[in-house]
């Protein structure tokens, strides 16, 4: 490895060495182990929840703010509604929100940003501007005014407006790959092949941006849930659906935090919360495997460690034995 | 060509249109300096002709204007002025016809590390150019052609090779698979940019000795891209040496390396090893520290 000197030398000569560290190196990733295990009980949560739920989500028979017990799972709001049942419908309207939204946003911003590095001159001009312009208008206060305007809106239509306001910034980062992939000898040797400038996007480029790709539909995701969430909370979410976000604003209406209702707002900002965090960690672990200077680095640390430890042993060692030495 | 020395008078060198040729006729390229009101011309009023069947090797340091004049032919760069001829023809700039002219010239670039997508299997490769330019016999599948193509430049088992990764492959296996790739549309004309400056030396020669003897059976006309004068002896009919833009000194091979007439050339030739002055070096040094130690 990089740092022989502080190793024992017999140690890091062998082959075994390397083959060991080879193997350590593909070791499956914890954080991804974690991350993805996380995000499947709430996707299993969201498909099969609303199933195993006792109560319809809009049932008000029930008696009203009564905490998490063996009947209502957790507890009920003022209107008598079933939280657990609440929550359950509500995941899918939020994932579903943030899928679409996140997908609609990484089209947006593979369509401007790999198509105005790829082609560049004049395109590369307007599509750059069109980004920046993107880019620079804040995102919640143009949502807000989109979603204002519609009435009626949809999930699915909240999910549209996410994502076409949520695009800009990954599309920058795009275009700069991009750029840097173009001058690729093997981008020049499909461009003398013959290839038509779609393909050469869509079959030599995307592949390549793939793990980038990835980390910003995740990253796209989470903002949409958040966002969602925030537009929700503000009444401007998605109107006659159960989502996290427009729990989060009956409770807020219903007074849940001076009732000291806990159970009405926690889960669901809990909800929000868990999924950000499963996303951001797969997201993580995404980013290790794109650059191994990261992977590597927990690894480094910890043989730094190690070494430390072993000399100052050793330096321990040596002075005892010097004074078993000056007392004989 | 004021720097042309006495030696341009090749048969190559007169214009000439027709007779399914390469031309490359005053060609000059400048590059805008960004930020500053000057430019850099990389290219410089050069002429050439390549011929089937022939090699013209083009010689000279880095940022002489070699690869310059290699994008130019394959137009990933257009000209500032003059002009490229395929068959007496200027070359399209769009469409079909651009097409139909890729089918005819191709490139085997400097890097097999980065020539070949890291994405993509072998099979896609050679594949999509045999597609593109429907580059099969009657009644051999696309497969049994890249199988051919692959065998060709001497992969084999072919079989083992097409569904491997380019990172699966060593160098001068990737080398051979670019060879092949280049070869796939049945084109007439190669440019060979620094093909076997990131191989191995011991593996050079194989790849050089392979691209000749394709040149040999396929006719093809060939510019080896070099900046080793001892190789563009050996394989090329003909040796241009460029120097900041300009082709300094141009004229059948032994001619040129036997007897330079531009002092770049002298130079070039110079700083390239010889394994007899290596010998007589190694004595003097040694009989010097002979010296300094009685």
């Amino acid at each position: 490895m990089s740092n022989p000197a502080t190793e024992a030398p017999v140690e890091d000569a062998a082959p075994v060495q390397t083959h060991k560290v080879f193997k350590h190196k593909r070791h499956v990733n914890g954080k991804f182990v974690i991350g993805a295990t996380m995000l499947s009980l709430i996707i299993l949560f969201a498909i099969f929840g609303p199933m195993i739920a006792e109560f319809e989500p809009r049932d008000s028979d029930n008696p009203v703010l009564i905490p998490p017990d063996s009947t209502y799972w957790l507890g009920t709001t003022s209107l008598g509604y079933d939280m657990f049942s609440q929550l359950a419908t509500g995941a899918r309207t939020s994932l579903m929100v943030g899928a679409v939204a996140g997908l609609i946003a990484v089209v947006l911003s593979i369509m401007f940003g790999v198509v105005a590095g790829y082609v560049g001159g004049v395109t590369d001009e307007l599509l750059t501007l069109a980004i920046g312009v993107m880019l620079v208008i804040p995102g919640l206060p143009l949502t807000i005014v989109i979603s204002s305007l519609v009435p009626g809106r949809s999930g699915l239509l909240v999910a549209v407006i996410l994502g076409i306001t949520g695009w800009a910034g990954s599309a920058v980062v795009l275009r700069a790959q991009a750029q840097s992939l173009r001058n690729r000898d093997y981008v020049s040797a499909s461009r003398i092949a013959g290839e038509n400038p779609f393909r050469v996007i869509g079959v030599e480029i995307l592949p390549n941006l793939l793990p980038l790709l990835t980390g910003q539909f995740l990253f796209g995701v989470i903002l949409a849930i958040l966002g969602e969430a925030g537009l929700s909370y503000l009444g401007l979410g998605p109107t006659g659906s159960i989502s996290w976000g427009t729990i989060l604003n009956e409770a807020q209406a219903g007074g849940a935090l001076t009732r000291g209702a806990w159970w009405w707002f926690v889960p669901p900002g809990l909800m929000v919360a868990l999924v950000g965090c499963s996303l951001a960690l797969i997201n993580f672990a995404v980013d290790e495997i794109i650059n191994p200077k990261l992977r590597s680095a927990p690894l480094e640390a910890r043989r730094l460690r190690k070494a430390k430890k072993a000399a100052k042993a050793e330096k321990k060692a040596a002075k005892a034995h010097k004074k078993t030495e000056v007392n004989a | 060509m004021s720097h042309a020395s006495t030696s341009a008078q090749s048969p190559e060198h007169r214009p000439q249109s027709g007779g399914g040729s390469l031309e490359f006729r005053n060609v000059v390229k400048e590059y805008k300096v960004r930020g500053a009101q000057r430019t850099i011309r990389a290219v410089n009023d050069v002429s050439f002709t390549l011929s089937p069947g022939k090699t013209i090797a083009l010689v000279g340091e880095s940022g002489s204007g070699k690869s310059t004049i290699a994008k130019t032919i394959l137009q990933l760069e257009r000209p500032t002025s003059g002009e490229v001829l395929i068959d007496g023809k200027a070359v399209p700039r769009r469409g079909s016809a651009l097409k139909r002219y890729r089918k005819d010239v191709q490139m085997v670039f400097q890097d097999p590390f980065a020539s070949l997508n890291p994405f993509h299997t072998i099979e896609h490769h050679l594949e999509r150019p045999i597609r593109l330019h429907g580059a099969t016999s009657p009644g051999q599948s696309v497969h049994e052609r890249v199988l051919e193509l692959l065998e060709r430049v001497n992969l084999k088992p072919a079989e083992d090779i097409v569904g491997r990764r380019p990172h699966e492959l060593s160098g001068g296996q990737r080398q051979r698979v670019a060879i092949a790739r280049a070869l796939a549309p049945g084109s007439r004309f190669l440019i060979a940019d620094e093909p076997v400056s990131m191989l191995d030396v011991s593996i050079r020669l194989g790849v050089l000795n392979l691209l000749a003897r394709l040149q040999r059976e396929e006719n093809l006309g060939v510019l080896y891209i070099t900046h080793d004068l001892a190789t563009a002896r050996h394989f090329s009919d003909e040796i241009m040496v460029m120097y900041r833009g300009d082709v300094v000194e141009r004229g059948p091979s032994d001619e040129v390396i036997l007897n330079p007439q531009h002092e770049y050339t002298k130079t070039l030739l110079a700083a390239a090893p010889d394994p007899d002055k290596l010998g007589s070096m190694r004595d003097e040094v040694r009989a010097s520290l002979a010296a300094s130690d009685s």
